[in-house]
């Protein structure tokens, strides 16, 4: 995983020295970095005949985290079903890494899926396998042996907080915890790109509060790209405003954006009928004129 | 869609599955502790119901036939018929239809609820193909199994048989078990255990496939598991007599 330093490369500094210019300068011009981790260009799906998307065209740059907001049934779960490959779109193309995967078959997904981390809307864990084992299933399934894995997995469920309930079964967690376990199992192995498919909804304020608080963490201090789907706008909130650092003793902390840092790494896109209607900051969103997306903020 | 499009489209759709499955079992990685353990939940699982069936079978087709036999003076011949009609028909197909209640509808219960709470999504996302996992291991386990739990049938069928001939019709069970032995031929028990190997093949597929294509929520998955239950049944016992009718041509069996 990347360190924390990193986390210049995403943040512009306001009051910046020399040194961090070239430092972000540097860092820009690595081939791996001018590639956006996530294109979607002029993508349409259809099913029988409803149109879902129509015309989907984005970009999620390397460490950025996009925020898909929209309605129930707009297209935001299916959006990342196509990212992983689960669905294929109708015409358009998507590309991971700059690598065109629209017509991949499935044995060349899988090895796309490798740098890819999915937390699904209900957890989606093995309901058969223990906490220790849903979080192992991708180490597993390689093979690897079992002293690494158990070390990577209670690593990942420390960084979710959830180290207690290692040898739980899913039935017996909250609602919350199995949300976190799924993130921990995203996390196996490191992937660059993680995507959010509304992991707070039906969670206590707190406990959602915790799980933008990761996100936030993945993005400033593990270098992450992700996709973050939500409808709730305390979690956009929380996701363009704060960033994470780590203070002298260690420790990670949130902070507010404002005079010192100002984020760059984080956008918003809304989608309605299947079409982009936004697309920028959140100040932007908070300002726009659109009576659809002023409703969808405020409610009314 | 129309019914018939349906049909073709749903059988192709089952084909292609199990060209997949079959494929998936010369890749690896192969997942050959999932299928023993498949086996053991599929295999001895059904044992004690399908030794009751069995049993329970042998005994009514003498209870039945006893009499008839008798008035026609063959009743020394009750072994060979009750022998015949259990290894023929009777053992697998009822065998069939009881893994078939039993197995189709936990396969196509549990994929049907992975599918509709994204486990299998979820599985995909992970890098395992769900085929391979899930699907080859069942359908291998269960063509493995029929044909065992079907010859396990057909031996409590014989006791049943032999245990109401003496009680109830004061047979000695050396005059019935003889008459087993001679009655029946090679061909009778190649025959016998050649169809279980379909009709394995036949409820994996089809309750393998229904399970994974379940739509619909937790309503989606009642509906599969009763489709998988009843489209395998009927299938069983159609493709039962074409096999029979195949079996009768090649090996010759069914002429006395
Ligand atoms: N496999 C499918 N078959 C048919 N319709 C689907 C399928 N998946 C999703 N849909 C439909 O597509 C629309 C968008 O779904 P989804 O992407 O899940 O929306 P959401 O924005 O709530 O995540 C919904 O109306 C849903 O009914
Ligand atoms: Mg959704």
């Amino acid at each position: 995983m990347l360190s924390a330093d990193n986390k210049r490369s995403k943040i512009d500094v306001q009051e910046s020295e020399l040194g961090a210019t070239a430092d972000i300068q540097e860092a820009v011009d690595a081939p791996s970095r001018t590639l956006p981790a996530i294109e979607f260009r002029d993508v349409h799906l259809s099913f029988d005949d409803k149109k879902i998307l129509n015309g989907v065209s984005f970009t999620v740059r390397r460490g950025e985290t996009k925020i898909i907001l929209g309605r129930s049934g707009g297209g935001k779960s299916t959006t990342i079903r196509l990212i992983l490959g689960l669905l294929k779109p109708d015409s358009g193309q998507i590309l991971v890494d700059g690598e065109d995967i629209t017509h991949y078959s499935e044995q060349e997904m899988m090895r796309v899926r490798q740098k890819m981390g999915m937390v699904f809307q209900e957890g989606a864990l093995f309901d058969s396998l223990s906490v220790y084992e849903n979080v192992a299933y991708r180490l597993h399934e390689q093979k690897v042996d079992e002293e690494t894995v158990e070390k990577e997995v209670r690593r990942m469920l420390r960084f979710v907080d959830l180290e207690d309930a290692i040898d739980k079964m899913p039935s017996e967690l909250s609602g919350g915890m199995r949300r976190r376990v799924g993130i921990a199992r995203a996390l196996v192995g490191d992937p660059t790109i993680v995507m959010f498919d509304e992991p707070t909804a039906g969670l206590d304020p707190p406990t959602a509060r915790t799980i933008c608080e990761l996100a936030i963490k993945l993005r400033d201090l593990e270098d992450v790209s992700s996709i973050f789907v939500t409808h709730e706008m305390n979690n956009l909130e929380y996701l363009s405003s704060e960033y994470a650092t780590v203070n002298d003793a260690g420790e990670v902390i949130y902070e507010m954006e404002g005079e010192k840092l100002c984020l760059i790494n984080t956008e918003v896109i809304m989608l309605r009928d299947g079409q982009i209607i936004f697309s920028g900051k959140d100040e932007q969103l908070r300002k726009a004129e659109d009576p659809y997306i002023t409703k969808f903020i405020r409610g009314k | 869609m129309n019914p018939l499009k349906n049909f073709i489209f749903q059988l192709q759709e089952i084909s292609l599955l199990v060209w997949q499955a079959f494929i998936g079992l010369f890749r690896k990685p192969r997942y050959l502790s999932e299928t023993i353990r498949q086996m053991d939940l599929i295999g001895v699982g059904s044992l004690p119901i399908v030794l009751l069936t069995g049993f329970f079978t042998g005994g009514v087709l003498i209870l039945q036939t006893y009499p008839t036999l008798e008035y026609y003076g063959g009743q020394s011949e009750a072994g060979h018929a009750v022998a015949t009609s259990l290894i023929r028909e009777l053992g697998p197909v009822l065998t069939a239809l009881i893994v078939s209640g039993r197995i189709g509808s936990a396969i196509s219960a549990e994929l049907g609820s992975m599918v509709v709470s994204q486990q299998i999504d979820a599985m995909r996302a992970l890098g395992t193909d769900p085929t391979r996992k899930l699907v080859s291991p069942r359908i291998v386990a269960l063509i493995f199994m029929l044909p065992l739990l079907t010859v396990a049938g057909d031996v409590f069928g014989i006791i049943g048989g032999s245990i109401v001939a003496s009680n109830l019709f004061n047979q000695p069970a050396n005059t019935f078990l003889s008459s087993v032995r001679i009655g029946i031929t090679p061909q009778d028990l190649i025959g016998g255990s050649i169809k279980p190997l379909f009709f394995g093949l036949i409820i994996g597929c089809i309750s393998c496939y229904k399970g994974l294509s379940t739509t619909g929520g937790t309503v989606g998955v009642g509906r599969s598991t009763t489709n998988a239950v009843v489209l395998s049944s009927i299938w069983v016992i159609v493709f039962d007599f074409f096999i029979s009718k195949a079996l009768q041509t090649v090996l010759d069996i069914g002429r006395l």
